[in-house]
């Protein structure tokens, strides 16, 4: 067993102990009135404190509401939301850099805003620009930098919150098939050696079953918890393994059926 | 764990030689070239038009004192410039123009901030803002004179009331056309009060603010000409304007085309040596510009 594997395990007999975070009967209705539109309908889930969750369901399942609740950005319109780590940090689908700011300075934001010294500052960020592989690009500027190499910035200033909860919504949606690759096993790395709580929304059934502990598949419209998978598949995983593919396309199954269902 | 240890090397390679590729290499130009490729275009444009002005006046299509020559006018803006008239108008209008666009760059941030800030305001004086923009600076003159009299500050009140509502109007829309993306990463991050204007709110918004800017520049030196041409007294000291109109009273044609070469001349400067520099450089820092 590698030592990232035993911090891992070690995360896991945690679990039972403390839930990150607990949505019980968690309903958000946007607008009001005639223009009501339900996006969830009473999601109890919860995240344990160490898991990787993936979160996955087709268009309009309300899964970017999700995370916005969890964030804090948002308000539950009924129901209870429990988040017990502290305020989370969220990585959006697009990296969302700031293009004023180099590389260095937009991972730097987070410790700006918490009043960290200069010494503390560069310290860290060099420390999570190698986490990404990037401190050679450090005084570059976004633009300069491919998508790939964009988000795995947003990566980095997402860690440079601190927090112990990462909330990520369609982090690598956008990119190429070898990008995301290399993405997973940077993200797979870092939550191995951090203890950090993970909830990762996709769209993609087989990133969920390569990244996640567990598996949750919301239907749509209102988005409900249709049904949640354990993923005992043992890491390090690949996107193309019998495995991660024989249990993706279980979960794909029940994803059409939920999709079919609104066709009729 | 050897093969597993073998993908991972493979893969950090990957990722290096992926970035390589990927990032954009700087193309560098020597600066002499630099310097013809700005320079080229806009000298072969004065050019032309002096070519087509000397073509019209070989034709005899206006008689000469109304229709003068480029070599005539030239003679006339060296003869000024020699007396030390030209240096002079150039000097007072453009202390004039400073003194106005200053003025106009606080009140007008001011109004930007205050209406873009508080919903209240925004329709009322948002259209009045339209209104003001649309309303010739020169109509301004006979109101400035009659409350003001003949003083530097009639022309102070034309230049700012022609001006601000552009600053005004540039940072409005500068705020508003903050990308949501970026107001919903500082609430993400927790950024709020100075914290939340210092590092997310100003400096997006400060290309539109530049441009905003820019637009106020030629507002404010347009307005300037219009109440120089009018307000015009001895105690005021002769600005381009006044120079402009110097020619028209004396039946100087050539002086009147110099005064005028003149205002273009210095306008332009203006915007070529200040404004654009400092929204190209904004701009290509974000990558927005070449």
């Amino acid at each position: 067993m590698t030592v990232p594997q035993a911090i891992a395990e070690g995360h896991r007999l945690n679990v039972a102990l403390a839930p990150a975070v607990r949505l019980d009967e968690v309903t958000k209705v946007h607008g009001t009135g005639r223009h009501a539109v339900p996006a969830l309908d009473r999601v109890s889930l919860e995240v344990a404190a160490g898991e990787f969750l993936c979160v996955v369901g087709a268009s309009g399942c309300g899964k970017s509401t999700l995370l916005s609740l969890i964030a804090g950005l948002d308000r539950p319109t009924s129901g209870e939301l429990e988040v017990g780590l502290g305020r989370p940090a969220l990585m959006f689908q697009e990296p969302a850099l700031l293009p004023w700011l180099t590389v260095r300075q937009n991972v730097e934001l987070p410790l700006r805003l918490d009043r960290a010294g200069p010494q503390e500052r560069r310290q860290t960020v060099d420390r999570l620009l190698s986490t990404v592989h990037l401190l050679a690009f450090a005084e570059k500027r976004p633009h300069e930098l491919s998508g790939g190499m964009r988000q795995r910035v947003s990566l980095a200033r997402a860690l440079a919150q601190d927090a112990r909860l990462l909330l990520m919504d369609e982090p690598f949606g956008a990119l190429d098939a070898i990008t995301r690759d290399i993405l997973h096993e940077d993200l797979q790395e870092i939550w191995s050696s951090s203890g950090l709580t993970i909830v990762f929304v996709t769209h993609n059934v087989r990133e969920a079953v390569r990244l996640g502990d567990r598996v949750v598949l919301l239907s749509s419209r209102p988005g409900t918890v249709a049904d949640s998978w354990v993923i005992d598949i043992p890491r390090p995983r690949t996107l193309d393994s019998p495995s991660v593919a024989a249990t993706a396309s279980q979960i794909t199954e029940r994803l059409r059926w939920e999709i079919r269902r609104h066709g009729n | 764990m050897a093969t597993e240890r073998v993908e991972r090397v493979e893969l950090a390679e990957l990722e290096q030689g992926l970035d390589a590729l990927q990032v954009a290499r700087p193309v560098s130009e020597h600066p002499a070239l630099r310097l013809a490729r700005a320079l080229g275009p806009r000298l072969g444009g004065v050019l032309a038009v002096i070519l087509v002005w000397q073509l019209v006046v070989a034709l005899h299509v206006k008689p000469t004192y109304a229709l003068p020559a480029p070599a005539d006018v030239w003679a006339s803006l060296v003869q000024q410039a020699r007396a030390g008239h030209l240096g002079e108008a150039i000097f007072n209008s453009l202390q004039r123009a400073a003194v106005g666009y200053t003025a106009a760059l606080v009140i007008g941030t001011l109004v930007g901030v205050a209406v873009a800030r508080l919903r209240v305001l925004r329709t009322g004086v948002g259209s009045l803002l339209a209104a003001l923009l649309s309303l010739p600076s020169v109509t301004w003159v006979p109101i400035g004179i009659l409350w003001f009299g003949l003083s530097p500050t009639t022309i102070y009140f034309v230049v700012i009331l022609g001006a601000f509502p552009s600053i005004a109007r540039g940072v409005i829309s500068a705020v508003d056309q903050i990308d949501p993306l970026i107001l919903r990463l500082a609430r993400s991050l927790g950024a709020r009060g100075p914290d939340l204007y210092r590092h997310f709110l100003l400096p997006a918004a400060l290309p539109g603010y530049l441009s905003g800017m820019q637009q106020a520049w030629a507002f404010s030196w347009r307005s300037l000409m219009a109440a120089e041409l009018i307000a015009i007294s001895p105690q005021l000291g002769l600005g381009l304007g006044g120079l402009l109109d110097s020619g028209r009273q004396l039946a100087d044609m050539p002086l009147a085309l110099a005064a005028m070469v003149g205002i273009l001349a210095v306008g332009l400067l203006v915007d070529e040596a200040l404004f654009r520099p400092l929204e190209r450089g904004v701009l290509r820092r974000r990558g927005l510009a070449t």
